[in-house]
């Protein structure tokens, strides 16, 4: 055994180099995140010399103020805050009761329902008549837009069923015999013992509402029902900068740009999602490989 | 000496379709969300064929033929559109598929496990950030005056700072990057998970064979994640025509044009923006029948290849 676990001189160069090759991916990913929140936390109108790269030249939290201040910042965080909210609740939700339906073998027509499911993860129907099927629903400029057509996710539905298959029957079974209807063994049983995939799709389904700003560019076009991913899509792509400016308030207007504005409400943006993944990262890579290999 | 038969098949159906009514009903109201949100819109394809107007229904339509295809077929931006979504999606494949194999070829091979998962952990991070914040990121990078033009001016590789985003040449080569830079350890944790599951046994093998670190990734691990790596590169030929809309969006504009309007852009456009709604619907269309072929060539030559496919 001793000889397999020598390091010869070529093993140790190989280490050498790969781990500093893995530091060097590291710096890369994180540095462009470090550039961002340095220079959100630097002066404004200092920020625009440039050459801000490790630490604030000059200390400030204007930027953020700024961005606190601002009615439409706020107004469209708390869009994103709801849609996030809510619409994850209700796709694991009911996403995971039909998942339990589908499940259960003695389903009548059971393999017809997944036939009719699977077919939309190759078919779909596009932009354009999906648009439209919106506006017949009188979804457009509605709250909802955000909610009930994402509400349900065939490939989150494989993801759960994997997962059912795997629950003992003989936990339903006792269930019934005491008397529980499907609703109750569903609610008290199945979602109880269930929470490791729950997690998994919570996070997937949170950081997609989190971060989708398509939703409220083409089905919204009340301002007050965009959530903040589509402000920043706005501000980002298509420049407004003057409106930007002229939307601060008075009194703390003089040190803020529209450049420093933009990337203190970045990383307002990015805060939650930082915070949260770090606690969800056991369950997600457990709940990629079931939906992956076996879906 | 009635009760005693047995039920007639029809009564004894609806006594069991009774008895899981439950579980029915929450089977149906999935399938009714299946129908009205996935087949509504395929029925809406429909107009693709048709000269829809939002005035009137799909149904009172009048019906045009191929019309709409030959219009695009025709049309100027056809051959731009085309070599757009082609480049940038075989670009992508070429270059973005291998590198996270190669990744966790590497980082299985790093010794401490602390610095293995403090390594994923931050290499995932970029895949929950929006594309409108990386967006963000990318137009403050690449702007006059920022990072990267003073390291270039500062270094004298350029004479005069260059608007990357304004230069249709390095389009391409932005949205590629950043799409690496975003995915490269998301993208890994699949295969390290295959990896992780190859026998130690064969290791311990070619180690008394004498192979050394780069022979055991090349004849050890890579042929133990064949499969895995097939599957996920039929996964990726299929979804590589939609997978970079959101990206794109933010980062277009009209001095890029003519490197970045791909067949999902164009659709938005002449959709969305000039409402010629069965125009884009039927140039959609045309995209989804390529991304058909697309997954039918891939699976088949993987199949050849391997005897692994998606079916």
């Amino acid at each position: 055994m001793l000889s397999l676990n020598r390091k010869t001189k070529g093993e140790a160069l190989f280490d050498l180099l790969n781990n500093i090759g893995m530091l060097l991916i590291c710096f890369v990913t994180l540095y462009p995140i470090w550039y961002v929140v340095v220079n959100s936390l630097n002066e404004g109108m200092d920020g625009m010399r440039g050459g801000i790269y490790w630490w604030p030249r000059i200390f400030s939290f204007e930027n953020y103020t700024a961005v606190f201040q601002n009615p439409g910042i706020m107004t469209a965080m708390g869009v994103t805050v709801a849609k996030t909210l809510l619409g994850t609740i209700l796709h694991v939700f009911f996403t995971a009761m039909v998942a339990y339906a589908f499940s259960r073998r003695e389903l009548i027509g059971g393999k017809i329902y997944i036939f009719i499911g699977t077919i939309t993860l190759f078919f779909g129907g596009g932009l354009i008549p999906t648009y439209l099927l919106m506006k017949d629903l009188h979804l457009l400029d509605n709250f909802l837009v955000y909610i009930i057509p994402v509400m349900f996710s065939f490939f989150d539905l494989i993801i759960f069923m994997t997962f059912f298959r795997e629950i003992p029957d003989g936990l339903e079974e006792a269930a019934e015999i005491d008397g529980a209807n499907d609703w109750s063994i569903f609610v008290r049983i199945i979602i109880p013992v269930s929470m490791p995939v729950i997690a998994t799709i919570s996070l997937f389904h949170g950081v997609y509402q989190w971060n989708d700003y398509f939703a409220g560019v083409i089905y919204m076009n009340n301002m007050d029902l965009q959530p903040i991913q589509t402000y920043l899509y706005r501000v980002v792509a298509q420049s407004s900068s003057n409106q930007m400016v002229a939307q601060i308030p008075g009194g703390i207007g003089k040190t803020v740009t529209s450049q420093s504005i933009k990337l203190a409400t970045m990383v307002v943006t990015t805060m939650p999602i930082v915070f949260v993944y770090p606690f969800l990262q056991r369950y997600f890579v457990k709940g990629m490989m079931i939906g992956s290999i076996k879906g | 000496m009635e009760n005693m038969r047995p039920d007639p098949p029809r009564r004894q159906w609806l006594r069991q379709m009774y008895r899981q009514r439950h579980i029915q009903i929450m089977a149906l109201l999935g399938i009714a969300w299946i129908i009205l949100f996935n087949y509504v819109p395929m029925y809406g394809i429909i107009i693709a064929f048709k000269d829809y107007r939002i005035i009137n229904s799909i149904a009172e339509a009048p019906w045009v033929g191929l019309e709409h295809f030959k219009a695009f077929f025709e049309d100027d931006n056809f051959m731009n559109v085309m070599k757009n979504t082609l480049g940038i999606s075989l670009i992508k494949l070429i270059v973005g598929f291998p590198l996270p194999i190669i990744f966790a070829l590497f980082l299985n091979e790093i010794r401490s496990l602390r610095f293995k998962k403090a390594i994923q952990t931050i290499s995932y991070l970029p895949h929950f950030l929006s594309w409108v914040v990386l967006g963000g990121i990318l137009t403050t990078w690449l702007a006059d005056v920022g990072i990267i033009n003073n390291i270039l001016l500062a270094l004298n590789v350029i004479q005069e700072p260059i608007s990357y985003l304004a230069e249709p040449d390095y389009f391409w080569g932005i949205i590629i990057t950043s799409d690496i830079w975003k995915e490269l350890g998301w993208s890994a944790i699949i295969y390290l998970a295959a990896i992780s599951s190859v026998s130690p046994d064969l290791y311990e093998a070619a180690t008394i064979d004498g192979a050394g670190r780069f022979q055991k990734m090349w004849y050890v691990t890579l042929p133990s994640i064949k499969g895995t790596i097939s599957i996920l590169f039929i996964l990726a030929v299929s979804g590589v025509l939609n997978s970079n809309f959101d990206q794109i969006l933010v980062l277009r504009n009209a001095l890029n044009e003519s490197a970045s309007n791909v067949i999902d852009i164009y659709v938005y456009q002449t959709g969305m923006l000039s409402g010629r709604f069965s125009y884009s619907t039927a140039v959609g269309l045309f995209k989804s029948v390529i991304a058909l072929f697309l997954l039918l060539i891939a699976n088949s030559v993987t199949k050849k290849l391997n005897n692994t496919s998606l079916f």
